[in-house]
C-alpha cells in the first residue's frame, strides 16, 4: 500500500490504534478522580451543585469509558497479533506487568463501574461513594502499571538475556526503572490538566451563552483552580523527565533540540524554531538562542547537551518530528500555565465568569490538555526509535510475519471503524456537554425502583435524558 | 519437585477463558437473539440486563490476552499472529458490539435502528470469529523457529467456519436462558420458545463437532477413542446427555433458573471435551505448556497476586450481579 512495507503498516496501525486509545483513559483517569472529589464534597457540605454536577459528568464518563473498555482491548491483543516477536522476546517482562493491570485495575473499575453508573438508588451512599473512589483508584492503578512497562521499554533494567530472550530477575528494578517514576508522575498529572480544560472548556461554552448557574460557575472554578496549581508542577515534572531522558536517551534529547553538532569548547545553544534536515544532518532555518540549551539542560554554562553525530546514523531518531511535537507540547503547556495565572487575577477582580477574552480562550483551550499528551507520547515514543527495547531490540526485527495485503486490510478497517464510531462517540460527549447540567436530578427519579429486588436501569440511565436535546426526555421517561 | 509453574497457569488460563466463554457468552447471545425481537422496548429490557456487567465479563479477555503474554509468550506470539485476522474481526465486532451498549440510549430515536444493527452485527461478527478461532486452534498451528510458520489465510477452513457458526448458536442458548432468568411476560415467554428448538441446535452441533475433530484428526481420536481412556472420558458425553434432558424438561416446565445453569453446565462439559482434546499442548499439535512457559521469575511473580486477587474479583463481582439481582421489567423507570 502507497509503497510501505508490512513494517511501515505495523508501526502506522499501532500508532494509530494507540493515539486513538489514549485520548479515552486520559479523561476516564482525569474525571474519575473528578467525579470522587464531586461526591466526596456532596457527601460532605450536602450542596446540591456538587451531586449535579456528579450526575452530570459520570454520564459523559460512561460514553468515554465505554469506547476507552473497547479500543484497549484492541492494545491487548495487538502485541501478540502484530508484534509477535518483540511478545516472545520481552513477553516475560511485560506479560506480567499487564496481567497486573488487568487484574489489580482493569476487574477493579469494570467491577464497580455499574453500581458507580446505575446503583445511585440502590446501595447506600456510603457504598456508592466507596464504588465511586474504588473506580478512580483502578484508573490510577492501570496508569501505574502500563507506564512501568511503557517505562521499562525505555530504560530497561533487572533483567538478564538467556537464549536471546528476556529474563526478570529483579522486579523491583524492573518496575522501577530509572524513567518510570518521571513518566508516571508526567503522564497522571497530564490526565488531570486535560481533564481540567475540557471541564473548564465545557462550562466557558455555557457562560458565553449566558447559562450562568451555580454549577456552571463551580465547574469553571475548579478547573480553573487545577490549572493554576497543577499547571506548574507539570512543568517542574516535565523538566525533570528531560533530565532524566538526558542521563538516559541522550540521542532523544539531541532529536528534540534539532541540535546536530557541538563545536570543542563551546557552550550548546537552544534552537528555538528550525526545521532538523534528517539528510543534510543540519536544522535549517534556524533561530537560536547562544548558552541556552547548555542552560536549561546541564544547568551550567559551560557543559555541553549531547548533538546528534554523536551516534551512528542508524541510531538516530526521526528529529524532525519531534522537533515540533515537542515544542507543541511545551507551548501548550506555557498557555495553561498563563490560563490559571489569568484567571486568579480575574478572580480577584470578580469577572472570572464574565471576561469574554478568557472564556473563549479556555474554550479554544478545551482538547489543548489531549493535544499536548498526543505530542509528548509521540515526542517519547518517536525519540526511542529505532529501538522497541531501548538498547535491546530493534523495532524492525520486532513485527509479526505478515504480508502487505494483511496488513493494510486491517490498517484500513481500523482507520474506518474508529473514527465512524469514536467519532460519533465524542459527538455524543459533545452533545451531552452542551445540555449541561440538570438541578436536582436524582431526586425524585429511581431506577428500579427502591426497596424493590429489581435490576435497574440501563448502564448509561445517566445518560438517560439524552442528548436529544428535548424530546428525548418525554420520550423516554414515559417508557 | 517444585511447583509446577506452567501446570497452574495452564489452569488459571483455562478458568479464566472458561469464565469469559460463559459470561461474555450470554452478553453475546442477547445481540444474537436482537433480530428475533421486534419490540423497542422489548429490546431495551434485553439490553439492560447485561448493561451494569458487560464491561466486567469482557475483562475476562482481556485476562486470558494478558496472561498468556505472561505466562506463555511463546503461545501468544504465535497464536495470535496464526489467527490474525479472525482475532482483529473479533475485536472490530466486540467494538461494535460495546459501543451500541452506549450509544443506544444516547442517540435520537429515529437513529436508535443503526445501533441496534451493530449490536446485532458486532455481536454475530465477534462471535463467529472466536468459534473460527477456536477451530482453527484445534486444527493445529504449525511452528517452525519459534515462529508462526503457516500463511495468512490458514484459518479458513470448512471446519471452522463451522465452529463459528455452532458458536452462534450456543452464545444464543446462553443469551435465551438468561433472558429466561433475568425477564418476565411476554418476552421470558418468547424466550421460553426459543429455548427448545436452540438447545436441539446446539446437541446436534456438540455432536457435529465432536465427531468432526476426532475424524480429523487421529491422535485426538486416539486419546479419547483408546482403553482404558475412554472409559475416563465417557462421563462427559454421558453428563452432556443428562444435562440436555433436564434442560428440556426445565424450558417444558418454564422454569425460571434452571436452564441457565443447566446451559451453564452444558458449556462447562463442552469446555471439558475440548480440554481433554488438546491437552497439554498450549500451540497444538506440537507445543506443551511446559515447551511455551515464560521463565519461573516471570509465572512464580504473577502467581503471588494472582492467587492473592482473584478471589477478591470473584467476590465484587458476585457482589455487582447481587446489587442487580432480579428481574427487568420494562416499567423499571430506568428512561
Amino acid at each position: 500500500m502507497f509503497g510501505l512495507e508490512a513494517l511501515d503498516l505495523a508501526r502506522i496501525q499501532f500508532a494509530f490504534t494507540v493515539s486513538f486509545h489514549i485520548i479515552f483513559p486520559a479523561i476516564t483517569i482525569g474525571l474519575a478522580s473528578y467525579l470522587m472529589v464531586l461526591e466526596g464534597m456532596w457527601l460532605k457540605t450536602r450542596e446540591d451543585t456538587y451531586r449535579d454536577l456528579y450526575h452530570f459528568w459520570s454520564k459523559i464518563f460512561a460514553v468515554n469509558f465505554g469506547m476507552g473498555v473497547v479500543s484497549g482491548l484492541v492494545m491487548a491483543y495487538q502485541f501478540g497479533t502484530n508484534w509477535s516477536r518483540f511478545s516472545d522476546f520481552a513477553g516475560a517482562v511485560t506479560g506480567p506487568l499487564l496481567t497486573y493491570e488487568v487484574l489489580t485495575a482493569f476487574f477493579l473499575e469494570a467491577g464497580f463501574l455499574g453500581v458507580m453508573l446505575f446503583g445511585w438508588n440502590r446501595v447506600g451512599r456510603g457504598m456508592h461513594m466507596f464504588s465511586t473512589v474504588m473506580v478512580a483508584l483502578g484508573t490510577l492503578v492501570s496508569t501505574f502499571w502500563i507506564l512501568a512497562s511503557n517505562s521499562w521499554m525505555q530504560t530497561p533494567q533487572g533483567f538478564e538475556i538467556i537464549d536471546g530472550r528476556v529474563i526478570p530477575v529483579d522486579w523491583l528494578a524492573v518496575i522501577f526503572n530509572p524513567s518510570f517514576p518521571y513518566r508516571l508522575a508526567h503522564m497522571a498529572t497530564a490526565a488531570f490538566l486535560a481533564t481540567a480544560f475540557f471541564v473548564g472548556a465545557s462550562a466557558a461554552w455555557h457562560l458565553l451563552r449566558g447559562r450562568n448557574t451555580p454549577a456552571i460557575r463551580r465547574m469553571l472554578s475548579m478547573a480553573m483552580w487545577m490549572a493554576l496549581v497543577v499547571a506548574p508542577v507539570q512543568a517542574f515534572i516535565g523538566d525533570a523527565h528531560g533530565l532524566n531522558t538526558l542521563e538516559y536517551q541522550p540521542v532523544k534529547i539531541a532529536a528534540i533540540e534539532g541540535h546536530w553538532e557541538n563545536k570543542p569548547g563551546e557552550a550548546s545553544p537552544l534552537i528555538l524554531f528550525g526545521i532538523p534536515n534528517m539528510k543534510t544532518e543540519t536544522t535549517d532555518y534556524k533561530i537560536e538562542v547562544p548558552y541556552l540549551g547548555s542552560l536549561i539542560l546541564t544547568h551550567s554554562l559551560d557543559k555541553q547537551i549531547p548533538a546528534m553525530k554523536d551516534f551512528p546514523a542508524a541510531d538516530r531518531p526521526n528529529s524532525t518530528i519531534v522537533f515540533f511535537t515537542f515544542r507543541i507540547m511545551v507551548a501548550l503547556g506555557m498557555l495553561m500555565i498563563f490560563i490559571g495565572l489569568w484567571s486568579l487575577w480575574l478572580r480577584k477582580t470578580g469577572t472570572l465568569y464574565e471576561n469574554r477574552w478568557f472564556l473563549r480562550l479556555v474554550l479554544w483551550m478545551g482538547p489543548s490538555g489531549l493535544v499536548a499528551i498526543l505530542m509528548g507520547w509521540f515526542t517519547t515514543e518517536i525519540g526511542r526509535q529505532p529501538w522497541v527495547v531501548y538498547g535491546l531490540m530493534r523495532t524492525a526485527d520486532a513485527s509479526s510475519n505478515h504480508s502487505v495485503t494483511q496488513m493494510s486490510i486491517t490498517l484500513v478497517l481500523f482507520v474506518l471503524v474508529y473514527f465512524a464510531l469514536f467519532g460519533v462517540g465524542l459527538g455524543y460527549m459533545m452533545r451531552l456537554v452542551r445540555k449541561g447540567p440538570i438541578t436536582h436530578e436524582g431526586d425524585t427519579h429511581n431506577e428500579g425502583g427502591p426497596g424493590q429486588p429489581r435490576t435497574p436501569a440501563r448502564p448509561l440511565s445517566a445518560a438517560h435524558e439524552g442528548t436529544d436535546e428535548g424530546h428525548s426526555d418525554s420520550l423516554t421517561k414515559g417508557n | 519437585m517444585g511447583i509446577d509453574l506452567p501446570l497452574i497457569w495452564a489452569i488459571i488460563i483455562i478458568f479464566g477463558i472458561m469464565m469469559y466463554v460463559i459470561m461474555d457468552g450470554f452478553d453475546l447471545g442477547i445481540g444474537i437473539l436482537f433480530p428475533f425481537i421486534k419490540g423497542e422496548s422489548d429490546r431495551d429490557v434485553m439490553m439492560n440486563t447485561v448493561a451494569p456487567v458487560w464491561d466486567g465479563n469482557e475483562t475476562w479477555l482481556v485476562l486470558g490476552g494478558a496472561a498468556l503474554f505472561g505466562a506463555f509468550p511463546l503461545a501468544y506470539a504465535v497464536v495470535l499472529s496464526a489467527l490474525y485476522l479472525p482475532l482483529i474481526l473479533m475485536l472490530l465486532g466486540l467494538i461494535f458490539r460495546g459501543v451500541a451498549f452506549e450509544f443506544r440510549f444516547k442517540a435520537r430515536p429515529e437513529k436508535r435502528h443503526i445501533w441496534d444493527k451493530s449490536f446485532i452485527g458486532g455481536s454475530l461478527v465477534a462471535t463467529f470469529f472466536q468459534g473460527v478461532a477456536l477451530g482453527a486452534f484445534i486444527d493445529g498451528i504449525p511452528v517452525v523457529n519459534r515462529e508462526y510458520a503457516g500463511g495468512g489465510m490458514d484459518w479458513l477452513s470448512p471446519f471452522t467456519v463451522f465452529c463459528g457458526l455452532a458458536l452462534i448458536v450456543a452464545y444464543a442458548l446462553l443469551g435465551c436462558t438468561w433472558l429466561i432468568m433475568k425477564t418476565q411476560g411476554d418476552l421470558q415467554q418468547q424466550m421460553h420458545k426459543l429455548g427448545r428448538p436452540l438447545a436441539l441446535a446446539v446437541l446436534v452441533l456438540m455432536g457435529i463437532v465432536s465427531l468432526w475433530t476426532p475424524l480429523a484428526h487421529s491422535e485426538i481420536a486416539a486419546r479419547w477413542f483408546t482403553l482404558p481412556n475412554l472409559f475416563w472420558f465417557l462421563p462427559v458425553p454421558i453428563l452432556v446427555l443428562l444435562t440436555m434432558f433436564g434442560l428440556f424438561k426445565a424450558i417444558a416446565r418454564n422454569a425460571n433458573y434452571t436452564p441457565f445453569l443447566l446451559t451453564l453446565v452444558l458449556i462447562f462439559l463442552g469446555y471439558s471435551g475440548l480440554g481433554i482434546s488438546l491437552w497439554p499442548y498450549i500451540i497444538p499439535p506440537s507445543i506443551t505448556i511446559w515447551e511455551a512457559a515464560a521463565p519461573p521469575q516471570s509465572q512464580g511473580f504473577m502467581l503471588v497476586g494472582t492467587l492473592f486477587i482473584i478471589p477478591f474479583i470473584l467476590g465484587y463481582t458476585f457482589w455487582s450481579y447481587y446489587v442487580f439481582r432480579g428481574k427487568v421489567t420494562h416499567e423499571d423507570g430506568y428512561h
